[in-house]
């Protein structure tokens, strides 16, 4: 039966952690994602999750138990933030490119130097080219749901990769949210058990990884390449397949908020996708016609839905809590480059915010959707890249 | 070797299988003494065993895709990384009540003594229940044999070329010092005590690491025949001691026992002036070396006799 539970960002990944029946869990602390670690080895401990939890001493091998322990034949689990996340990037291209469907939770915050342990996609958005499948989530439900339907992706033959769950730290990590947590043989009926096409198997020996001349290796890329394609196309049928078995879903893609007649559509990822629908309300008050969209899958990038987004939109307003130095924001290059086939696209304004859990207020961003209609009036965004709420 | 109960150890290598798990068609070097490894450890180790290989001479050896030379599976894994995934492979195999099954780290002197110390570190403290045997050519042979912590002293390697001026990482002692249940070293040119000392580890549970001198042609630059001979040399003249710590209890095995009576060990000359890494060697040098093996010995000694 379902339940609704009133919980934590982290606690709720740790549940949907449990809810998908994970076997084994190898994860390393670190701020602000400790507390998901906690509470997995509250559950191995007290009994009520049957996995075997492997206390590592890196982050980096805990993507490589992680790795070990799928090629072994269990469903994989970790966590991990911002330093830990840079530490594994070295078998996050490993777990890719094996065509391991680990699923990792990514409590993001922002990178060092200085220490800051807040809000920031800088950790997760600098993994962009690791082969990892990305969704960011906007509260603790998405969290949730978006683990159990990671795996469901992930594990399906035409996918075979991982992925990672997204959630920005403090904002959703420590603060409780009710949460509807269904039937768990319901879930255990929408993801049966981790069924893979290969094993590191005594009894079917195969070498796994070993060396791949030039004459093959472009082979092995153009699968993964063709890998995220197929996940693209089945992420909103998983959503919609979700929805029809527990009753809620998140936008496939792209959560879409007043978008249909909006002259000016706010682009954004995670939290500040809901502050953005406060704002959206608060201007259409004021008689103006703004929508919000909000990227849940920033990989594989929703190419077609931001070009489908933008044919009536003559304006868009990207918020990234992220740059990328010596450029803009990720999200503000993608949402360019999906665009560039169209003739006549909307003018695009960039946005940095909220970055080292620096707070993105409603009033942040209709201050930057003024600025971007004083763009739509003079017909060229006269300053692409602007940051927000810089102290003078 | 002490006979642990239930372990079936050999008193000769005709006990050893015919069975061939290291095929034709593998990419060694010719001379290679890790090829003696492997076949060893698979024969001794049997095909229920399930290798884990980090960036290493053997990541080459086993030849590439779409073959392999190791009837064996294998998984293959980062540099720095062999322990952990070798942790993760058990794990799994722990959950799913896969008992009979040996996951056996298998990774080179550079993989375990700089790179991937702290994972192999980590995995002993957990207690994981595998085999790490880190094969040892002093040496990164894969990569043109540059520097690594278990290089001895006075030898050239390419970021060495005027030779190390450092002694070798202890390994064996430090994994000793992790309380796990076996550590042993051993060296191809044994071969009976490096497939029972093997064997002996198969039955154990917990951490269990193995140390295995395996000389290299063109590394140490001596003529490929020879290998078995260098590897001789080596624990005749006590450069390299074979013992083994089980639950914390130091034993010579018997190729190196007889040899704390120093005057027992062959001189160091026979080996340093067979090969070609240690031709530029100085009388003070070579002195060097010698004080050093004494100091090792002398710890054998203390460890031996247990005072």
């Amino acid at each position: 039966m379902t339940q609704v539970i009133i919980e934590t960002g982290n606690r709720i990944a740790g549940l949907a952690c449990k809810a998908a029946r994970a076997e084994v869990v190898a994860a390393y602390p670190i701020t602000p994602q400790t507390t998901v670690v906690e509470q997995i080895a509250e559950l191995v401990e007290g009994g009520k999750l049957d996995a075997k939890f492997i206390s590592v001493e890196s982050e980096h091998s805990a993507m490589a138990a992680c790795i070990g322990a799928a090629v072994g034949g269990a469903r994989a689990f970790t966590a991990t933030s911002a330093h830990g996340l840079a530490l594994m990037h070295e078998m996050l291209h490993w777990a890719s490119a094996a065509r391991l469907p680990i699923v990792m939770a990514v409590v993001n915050r922002a990178m060092g130097p200085p220490w800051n342990i807040w809000a920031d996609f800088s950790d997760s958005l600098s993994q962009r080219d690791t082969g990892w499948i990305q969704f960011y989530c906007a509260d603790n439900q998405e969290i949730f749901d978006t683990i159990i339907q990671a795996y469901k992706l992930c594990e399906d033959k035409r996918v075979f990769l991982p992925a990672m769950v997204c959630f920005e730290g403090f904002i959703l990590s420590h603060t409780s949210m009710p949460v509807k947590i269904p039937d768990q043989k319901e879930i255990d009926d929408f993801l049966p058990p981790y069924n893979p096409p290969w094993l590191i198997d005594v009894d079917n020996p195969l070498s796994h990884g070993s060396i791949v001349y030039p004459e093959w290796y472009m082979e092995f890329r153009y699968f993964m390449y063709e890998a995220m394609e197929n996940a693209g196309k089945l992420i909103p049928e998983i959503d919609k397949e979700y929805e029809r078995r527990f009753g809620f879903e998140h936008g496939g893609h792209i959560e879409k908020y007043k978008c249909e007649d909006a002259d000016l559509i706010i682009l954004s990822m995670g939290t500040i996708g809901s502050e953005a629908k406060l704002a959206v309300d608060n201007l259409r008050k004021q008689g103006q016609k703004v929508g919000t969209a909000r990227v849940r899958v920033f990989r594989p990038f929703p190419k077609d839905e931001i070009l489908n987004l933008s044919k009536n939109a003559q304006m868009l307003t990207v918020i990234d809590r992220q740059v990328s130095y010596g450029m803009e924001g990720p999200l503000h290059t993608e949402a360019k480059a999906s665009l560039y086939s169209q003739t006549n696209s909307p003018l695009i304004a960039g946005f940095i915010a909220g970055l080292g859990g620096r707070d993105v207020t409603m009033h942040d961003i209709e201050t930057m959707v003024k600025k971007s209609f004083q763009y739509l009036k003079a017909g060229k965004v006269e300053k692409e890249v602007q940051w927000i709420g810089l102290r003078e | 070797m002490d006979r642990l109960e239930g372990v079936k150890t050999m008193a000769t290598l005709k006990e050893l299988t015919k069975e061939e798990y290291f095929l034709p068609g593998n990419a060694t070097c010719a001379g290679c003494g890790a090829a003696v490894a492997i076949r060893l450890a698979q024969k001794a180790l049997g095909p229920r065993t399930v290798f884990v290989v980090p960036a290493c001479c053997t990541s080459v050896i086993q030849s590439a895709f779409p073959f392999t030379a190791f009837a064996t599976p294998c998984l293959n894994i980062a540099f720095e990384a062999a322990a952990a995934a070798a942790s993760g492979v058990v794990a799994a195999y722990e959950k799913k009540g896969l008992k009979d099954v040996t996951v056996l780290a298998w990774a080179g002197d550079g993989g375990t003594v700089d790179i991937g110390i702290q994972a192999l570190s980590g995995a002993a403290e957990r207690g994981t229940n595998f085999i790490y045997v880190c094969y040892d050519n002093e040496a990164y042979g894969n990569t043109g044999f540059q520097r690594s912590g278990s290089s001895p002293y006075g030898s050239q390697t390419t970021t060495t070329p005027t030779g190390k001026k450092e002694h070798k990482k202890d390994v064996p002692m430090i994994m000793a010092a992790h309380g796990i249940p076996y550590v042993a070293t051993a060296c191809i040119s044994y071969p009976l005590d490096f497939v029972n000392k093997l064997k002996k580890a198969k039955e154990m549970v917990g951490t269990k690491y193995i140390q295995v001198l395996t000389p290299c042609p063109p590394g140490w630059r001596y003529s490929t025949e020879k290998t078995i001979e260098m590897g001789r040399l080596a624990v005749q003249t006590g450069i390299w001691a074979l013992f083994e710590v089980e639950h914390g209890r130091f034993k010579l095995s018997s190729p190196s026992a007889t040899l704390i009576d120093w005057s027992k060990r062959k001189p160091l000359e026979e080996y340093v002036k067979a090969q070609g890494r240690f031709n530029q060697l100085t009388p003070e040098d070579i002195d060097e070396i010698k004080r050093w093996i004494d100091e090792t010995w002398e710890n054998y000694k203390r460890l031996q006799l247990n005072v």
